[in-house]
């Protein structure tokens, strides 16, 4: 079973992300869909305990902004770890849209950048997402990532105040 | 000058720590290139024709001699003994090895310095005036706010990959000497008619491949508003920037796309939902960055006898007096001036100093300054606080260490990049052309007369070196495998910024000075009394030197 790291710990991980241009009948079991399907067929009654919606770098949370309260599930793809985009996306969505639910990185990223993801609001991760190089298992715990440093300077989705007015 | 606290002490702590796990996971074949390269660019390390390159920011251009000493230390121990001031106030090391980077910045952060986001697609160290804080001209100094910035922009989630490198400028003075409008975003500080702090805000500015000016977005924003109108317009830039194509990510090339006017809009609109959120400024943030930049304990100085002896010191000896004329800067405090030490002798890579030339700065700088210098985007170093009393020992002390070259705003005071000797990307070599020239040009009388003139050479189109912005401009090009020089005219980044136009076919190396005489003597010819080379250029255009130039040479 792959694994997800959720809350700085290793879990099964039993979703499924269907492809961006999927269409046809829901698999039987957890999945996210791509934000068009969701658009197309939000009207059907889904459950958003096994259903989630997953959006693109170039999609915007703006297109489905009154549905992200409703959801229990969202995910952001990184096409490369080089695409910065799904940072912004995340912050909207919890920040803007005040998403409580899980927020996952799908795609592309690398373990330095957990800290950062989780910055800006996401709160799980696939492993299959995580470029470990050549490795099988990530070589350092990946809670050190999350916790690489102890102070920010900016204010963002886990620390709402910026130093300055903690200092 | 800022001061670290605790925090400050403990991120740049742990930012070592992580660099150094980096480096040895690296090394350990555990990290591919490809993910090392950000992690590595972020933490200022290039790799460059013969050796890694590390830019060791100098946040908008301050920098005190315990610092100057540990760059000396650091240059000599790791390095080979010098080190090259670079245009964005930064500092960079040409031959340090991978393994001793982390070690390297250890060093730098027991001295409050770093190389945090120095390079890659992120923010950038964020630059100033050299004469902030002393200055008449100032409206209001504006290293507070860019040390507001700087820390707002350390290591920030959001923006740490970013379409391309993003670079921000802040000038608090009428004239503009942070050349503010070719950055990503320009900061130029107003104060309104109740008196109160904002900033005009320039957005899309650059050199590089399609150089563009900046264009305002916003004419006043209220001080307060500083850091959520930033995360808005970086917002929108992450967000839409072009992906596709490094030679189109820049900010700039979004801004031509959409229209400023267009662009202004999103960004007002991200901008008023986040307005007011907990990154709005308080009065107190305000007040404790300005506690950072206070005058220092200026002392009483009788002006008129110090000015009576300088001005008896200067008849006596012309080479002071040249020297007064050219590299000192009035102050706006009587009885003190700002020094120029120039790091532009003939024969000398413009930039370049050796490890005991930072320390005999850091001595003048303890001795003169108040223990503090400042780099310039003209590569040269400014001791900002110096008694008229003192003015003749320092020149005396500066001319023996040779950063006394009576040369600043000339010719040849140019800005030069690394070029060919140094950097992978180059086409051609700009060190060698920039001596050639100052050999030609050793003639001060001659320098003086043509007045101030910006010469600005780049070894290849993505102008480090300013080029598009030199009154006169060179560009290293490379046709078939051969290096030529590409001349432009009419450039500026002060308040009337202006962008060259390309003279004509371009030169071998060796025709550069020779060009150079023949544009420099149409100028001549031409000027009106007082006229400076760039307001000749303005009024006759490029014809009459294009004219010249290419008849000459057929
Ligand atoms: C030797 C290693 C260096 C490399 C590989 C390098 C690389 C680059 C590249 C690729 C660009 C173009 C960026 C773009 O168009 O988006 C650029 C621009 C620039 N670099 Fe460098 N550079 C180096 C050294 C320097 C030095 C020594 C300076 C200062 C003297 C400098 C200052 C600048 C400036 C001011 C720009 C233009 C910024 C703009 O486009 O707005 N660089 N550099
Ligand atoms: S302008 Fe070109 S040659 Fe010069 S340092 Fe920059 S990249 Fe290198």
């Amino acid at each position: 079973m792959p694994k997800l790291l959720k809350d700085k710990s290793l879990v099964d991980n039993g979703w499924q992300v269907l492809p961006k241009d999927f269409a046809g009948s829901l698999p039987n079991a957890p999945c996210f869909v791509p934000l068009d399907y969701w658009l197309a067929n939000k009207q059907s009654p889904l459950n958003p305990d096994t259903v989630g919606v997953w959006l693109d770098a170039e999609q915007e949370p703006e297109q489905f902004a009154d549905d992200i309260k409703s959801l229990k599930h969202l995910a952001v793809n990184f096409p490369s770890f080089m695409d910065g985009r799904g940072f912004s996306i995340a912050r909207l969505i919890r920040e803007r849209y005040q998403f409580t639910g899980e927020l996952r990185a799908i795609g592309h990223i690398v373990p330095d950048q957990l800290f950062y993801l989780s910055r800006c609001g996401f709160d799980a991760f696939c492993l299959e997402a995580l470029d470990l190089g050549d490795e099988a298992e990530p070589h350092h715990q990946l809670e050190d990532y999350l916790a690489a440093f102890s102070v920010t300077y900016q204010a963002c989705v886990n620390q709402e105040q910026p130093l300055f007015r903690r200092r | 000058m800022y001061i670290y606290d605790q925090h400050d002490k403990t991120l740049i702590g742990e930012r070592v720590a992580q660099y150094r796990r980096q480096t040895d996971d690296y090394l350990a074949g555990k990290i591919r290139d490809e993910v090392f390269l950000p992690l590595r660019l972020q933490n200022g390390l290039y790799v460059q024709r013969l050796a890694p390159m590390l830019r060791i920011n100098i946040p908008y251009g301050m920098v005190s001699a315990t610092q100057l000493r540990a760059l000396a230390h650091i240059t000599r121990k790791y390095d080979k003994g010098y080190a090259h001031f670079t245009t964005r106030q930064n500092i960079q090391l040409n031959w340090p090895q991978l393994e001793e980077v982390p070690d390297i910045l250890a060093e730098l952060a027991a001295v409050e310095m770093q190389g945090i986001q120095s390079s890659g697609s992120c923010i950038r160290n964020v630059t100033s005036d050299e004469f902030a804080g002393i200055n008449a001209d100032e409206i209001e100094d504006p290293r507070p706010w860019c040390e507001i910035i700087r820390q707002w922009s350390t290591l920030h989630p959001e923006f740490a990959f970013l379409p391309r490198k993003f670079k921000i400028a802040v000038s608090g003075a009428k004239s503009d000497r942070a050349a503010i409008q070719v950055h990503d975003i320009g900061l130029q500080v107003l104060k309104n008619e109740a008196g109160e702090v904002g900033f005009k805000v320039l957005v899309g500015g650059g050199l590089g491949r399609s150089p563009a000016i900046g264009q305002v977005i916003k004419e006043f924003l209220p001080a307060q508003h500083l850091l959520t109108y930033l995360e808005a317009i970086l917002r929108v830039y992450n967000r839409y920037g072009r992906r596709d194509n490094k030679y189109k990510a820049r900010i700039k090339i979004l801004l031509k796309a959409w229209t400023a006017e267009v662009f202004a809009a999103k960004v007002e609109q991200e901008w008023l939902q986040q307005i007011d959120s907990p990154s709005t400024l308080t009065d107190e943030v305000i007040a404790h960055a300005k506690d950072f930049f206070t005058s220092p304990a200026y002392e009483n100085v009788d002006v008129t006898s110090a000015e009576a002896t300088l001005q008896q010191l200067a008849g006596e000896q012309i080479a002071f007096g040249k020297w007064r004329d050219r590299n000192v800067v009035t102050h706006k405090v009587a009885g003190y001036c700002a020094v120029h030490l120039s790091l532009k002798p003939t024969g000398v890579a413009p930039g370049d100093v050796t490890d005991s030339q930072l320390e005999a700065i850091a001595d003048l700088a303890d001795r003169y300054s108040f223990s503090e210098a400042r780099v310039t985007h003209h590569q040269n170093l400014v001791l900002g606080d110096v008694k008229l009393s003192d003015l003749h020992e320092l020149w005396q002390a500066a001319k023996q260490l040779g950063f006394a070259t009576p040369s600043i705003g000339t010719l040849v005071d140019m800005i030069c990049c690394p070029g060919g000797d140094f950097c992978s990307l180059a086409n051609a070599k700009s060190i060698p052309v920039a001596e050639a020239i100052q050999r030609r040009f050793d003639d001060l009388d001659y320098l003086y007369d043509l007045g101030d003139i910006k010469l600005n050479i780049s070894g290849c189109m993505n102008a480090c070196g300013h080029h598009h912005v030199g009154n006169i401009g060179i560009l290293g090009v490379d046709k078939k495998g051969e290096e030529f020089y590409q001349v432009q005219l009419g450039g500026s980044a002060l308040n009337d910024a202006s962008l060259g136009k390309v003279l004509g076919p371009s030169f071998y190396a060796h025709e550069i000075p020779d060009v150079l005489e023949r544009i420099l003597s149409i100028y001549v010819e031409q000027r009106i009394e007082g006229e400076s080379f760039l307001d000749t250029h303005r009024r006759i255009g490029t014809a009459p030197f294009k004219e010249y130039i290419y008849a000459k040479a057929a």
